[in-house]
Parts: C-alpha cells; sequence; structure tokens
C-alpha cells in the first residue's frame, strides 16, 4: 500500500555565511568574499518532532554515467579498510550565464558528502539583480547543505532558486562524481 | 541523496525556472529527457505571459480567437475553468485582471513531462520545475521518495519532509522576486499564510490547489483542503505555526506525522 509520511522537521544548521557584498558595481566582491555556507563539524540537525530516519556509515559508492569525460577525481587512491576520513578536495562547477549575470559554485566534499558550498563566481547585471544574489545566494547555499544532511532527493517550495544555481552545482557534483 | 543513481540527474532551465529530471530506473534511455525538454519548451512557447508572441499572450491581448488556439490551449483553458468552479473563484486563470493560467501551466507541463519518461519506461523518477515535484515509483527500490518543504520564513531550513510514492509536491507562497498570488475576489494579497504545500497523486492538480488554497488565506485553505480525497496540505503560518490537514490518513495515503 502506499504511504505517506509527513514528518515535521527543523533542521537547524549553523550557517557560516557572508553577507558584506558590494552592491554598487556589478561585481559581487573577491572570491574570498562571496558567501559560503559550511556544516558545524559532526553535521548536527535537530528535530522538534520524530527525527526522520537519516543513515550514516560510509558513503553509499555511486558510478558516474554522466558522459565521456573520465577524469578520476584527484584524490583517488585504494579506499581504506577501516573507516578512516575521506580527504577534503574542492570542485569547482561550470560557469554559468544566466540572464541576470554568472553563477559558478564551488562545493567541499568529504567522500560524496558536501561540507562546504561557495560561490567561485557571482555577478549581477542590474543592480536588481544584484539585490537578490545578496539575498539569495547565502539561502541557495544553505539549502544545499539542507538537503545533504536530511538526505531528500530534493525540495518543494516557494524557495530562492537561482538560474545557474542548481546547473552549476549539478556540474560540481558530476565533476566530483557524485550524484 | 538517498540511494545510489544509475544515472546523473539533468537540470535545465525553462519557463523562468529550473528543472531537474531524476531518473531512478536502471538502462532508461537518456535521450527521452531531451523529449521531455523540448516539451516544456514548447509549453513555454504557448503559455509564457512573459512573452508576447505566445498563442496566451495573443489571447490575453484579444489578438486570437479561443478557436484558433492549439487544442491543448482549450484543454488548459477549459481545467482551469473547471478549476475556478471548484474552488469558488480562488483559483483563476484570471486572478490579476488578465488572462494568466501559470497556476496550473507549470504543474500540468511537469506532470506531462514524468507521463512522457513513464511512457519510455521510467517507472521510477522525479522532475522538479521550480519546486514543484511529480515524482513516480520509488527514489530506490523500497524506498519512497522524500522531498523537503523549504521554510518560508527561516531560509534554508526545511518546514517538513513530504514522504510518499508517486508522489506530488507542490508550495505556493511568497516568491524571491515578489508574490506573485492574489486572491481574485479582492486583487490583493491573501493574509496569513506564509506558504502552503499540497501533496496527493497528481501535479497539475496540486498545483492549482496550492494556488487556490494560498489565495483563500489561512482559514479557510485548511477546511477546504480537508474535503480534498485524495490530497493534503501542510501550512505555514505568517506567525510561524504549522498545521497539516488530516484527509490523508483517510485517503489511503495513511502515514503518521
Amino acid at each position: 500500500m502506499k504511504r505517506t509520511i509527513l514528518s515535521f522537521t527543523a533542521t537547524v544548521l549553523g550557517l557560516v555565511a557572508l553577507l558584506s557584498f558590494k552592491t554598487h558595481g556589478t561585481q559581487i566582491g573577491p572570491a574570498s568574499a562571496l558567501p559560503s555556507a559550511a556544516l558545524p563539524a559532526g553535521g548536527a540537525t535537530s528535530s522538534a518532532a520524530p527525527a526522520p530516519i537519516t543513515s550514516s556509515g560510509p558513503p553509499t559508492p555511486t558510478t558516474n554515467n554522466s558522459g565521456p569525460s573520465a577524469t578520476p577525481p584527484p584524490t583517488a587512491g585504494p579506499p581504506a579498510p577501516s573507516a578512516a576520513t575521506p580527504a577534503a578536495r574542492t570542485v569547482l562547477g561550470t560557469a554559468v550565464q544566466t540572464p541576470y549575470g554568472v553563477v559558478q559554485v564551488k562545493i567541499t566534499l568529504s567522500g560524496s558528502k558536501i561540507t562546504d558550498a561557495g560561490f567561485a563566481q557571482l555577478t549581477a547585471d542590474d543592480r536588481r539583480s544584484a539585490d537578490i544574489n545578496g539575498q539569495a545566494a547565502p539561502i541557495l547555499l544553505q539549502q544545499t547543505l539542507s538537503t545533504q544532511s536530511a538526505q531528500i532527493d530534493g525540495v518543494s517550495g516557494a524557495s530562492y532558486t537561482s538560474q545557474g544555481y542548481e546547473q552549476s552545482l549539478q556540474s560540481a557534483l558530476d565533476r566530483a562524481g557524485v550524484h | 541523496m538517498t540511494a545510489p543513481l544509475t544515472a546523473p540527474r539533468r537540470v535545465h532551465h525553462c519557463m523562468g525556472t529550473v528543472f531537474t529530471f531524476d531518473i531512478r530506473d536502471p538502462g532508461v534511455d537518456p535521450a527521452v529527457i531531451d523529449e521531455a525538454v523540448r516539451w516544456l519548451h514548447h509549453v513555454d512557447a504557448t503559455f509564457s505571459t512573459y512573452r508576447a508572441d505566445t498563442q496566451i499572450s495573443r489571447l490575453a491581448r484579444g489578438d486570437l480567437a479561443v478557436g484558433d488556439c492549439t487544442p491543448e490551449v482549450r484543454t488548459v483553458l477549459q481545467r482551469c475553468a473547471e478549476l475556478e468552479r471548484g474552488t469558488g473563484g480562488f483559483f483563476s486563470a484570471r486572478a490579476a485582471g488578465t488572462l494568466d493560467p501559470s497556476g496550473y501551466v507549470k504543474g500540468w507541463a511537469i506532470q506531462t513531462a514524468s507521463d512522457m519518461l513513464l511512457a519510455a519506461g521510467s517507472t521510477n523518477h522525479s522532475v522538479n520545475g521550480g519546486g514543484d515535484v511529480q515524482c513516480v515509483g520509488d527514489s530506490a527500490p523500497g524506498q519512497p521518495w522524500r522531498i523537503g518543504v523549504a521554510h518560508p520564513q527561516r531560509p534554508g531550513d526545511l518546514a517538513a519532509i513530504v514522504t510518499g510514492t508517486g508522489i506530488a509536491v507542490a508550495t505556493s507562497g511568497t516568491a524571491e522576486r515578489g508574490c506573485h498570488v492574489l486572491d481574485p475576489h479582492t486583487q490583493r494579497a491573501p493574509l496569513g499564510l506564509a506558504s502552503i504545500t499540497v501533496a496527493g497523486p497528481h501535479l497539475s492538480e496540486a498545483d492549482a490547489y496550492a494556488t487556490a488554497v494560498f489565495a483563500m488565506g489561512a482559514a479557510a485553505a485548511r477546511d477546504w483542503l480537508e474535503q480534498r480525497p485524495g490530497y493534503w496540505g501542510f501550512g505555514v503560518t505568517t506567525d510561524g505555526g504549522t498545521w497539516a490537514t488530516s484527509g490523508w490518513a483517510t485517503s489511503g495515503w495513511g502515514g503518521t506525522l
């Protein structure tokens, strides 16, 4: 029988976000000043209601079917038989041109898990888009991490989806060999 | 992710938003996604109110008669009329005065794209268009899809997680570029709800219901959704409270809160 389970969870992640943007010009700050969001150590969540079932353990092996490019991840090596922490690696997504500017996401992974997300490039072609980027950027990053930690398949909502963000993020995941 | 994928997700821009195709069946030809993407662009070219040359825009201006439109335009308009009657006018293709069936079109377009994937042999997939989601089957054998609901007031947080087999999820609320949902009766923004999520089997319905009940405001929304067999709702009120309808317990979906 089909079952629908609605569970409430208040997933609160410590947000390390930088909201200082230069909105005067079209360039949103140097890369180092772009917002980023990171999971607190241990990736904690808190729930007000019965917590959703999440699995923990070693990352699930995935198969990269994304096409002809077969560049192995830079930190590739024989997997350790014990639960050693995988080395952190940073992967850049493609720079995507949107009607509003350029979006390029960079992610840091530990194994197949995103532990940090940020923007390598985030430009706006007009003032309004710059303002929206300033609001939307940290939200997008935080949602990426929420999605990871709650182990969900997608998000529904009147959320701040930014054209180009998901595409750049997906390309970063493809390059990292993670889906 | 909740399960290893056998094919990569595909992301595509259309209709001013981002569409994600997530097929979990092994061996499905990725070319079916190309066909679904062509469909989405066709819908955009027919129904976009942001483009002056679409049939809908020309219809709205009076440059085109309904009888001269393609059958799918007539089908959509007919369905909008039925929904307007069924929702007491709270869903309306003329909510803001001019013809705009967008509150139905996106969900219908995504559901149709999902039907195309199903016809091509994919019995386990998800199509997400800017936060409106149509799932078919499961995310992995025996594992229902899990769709988070973005919290409208706590950016980055999830307000709820919806779990289901073959489930559609649509959410109405304030969008990043301004609130676009009006109460058709008052022509003003409705009061009380920050967002409303509707889940059920078909996204075209869920999308229209979410639009309609958001326009009803918090007080009427819950009662109306309680009456919908097979669909249930979850709301976040402007004071941060939440509620869910009880109808889902008797509609065959079942589950626990």
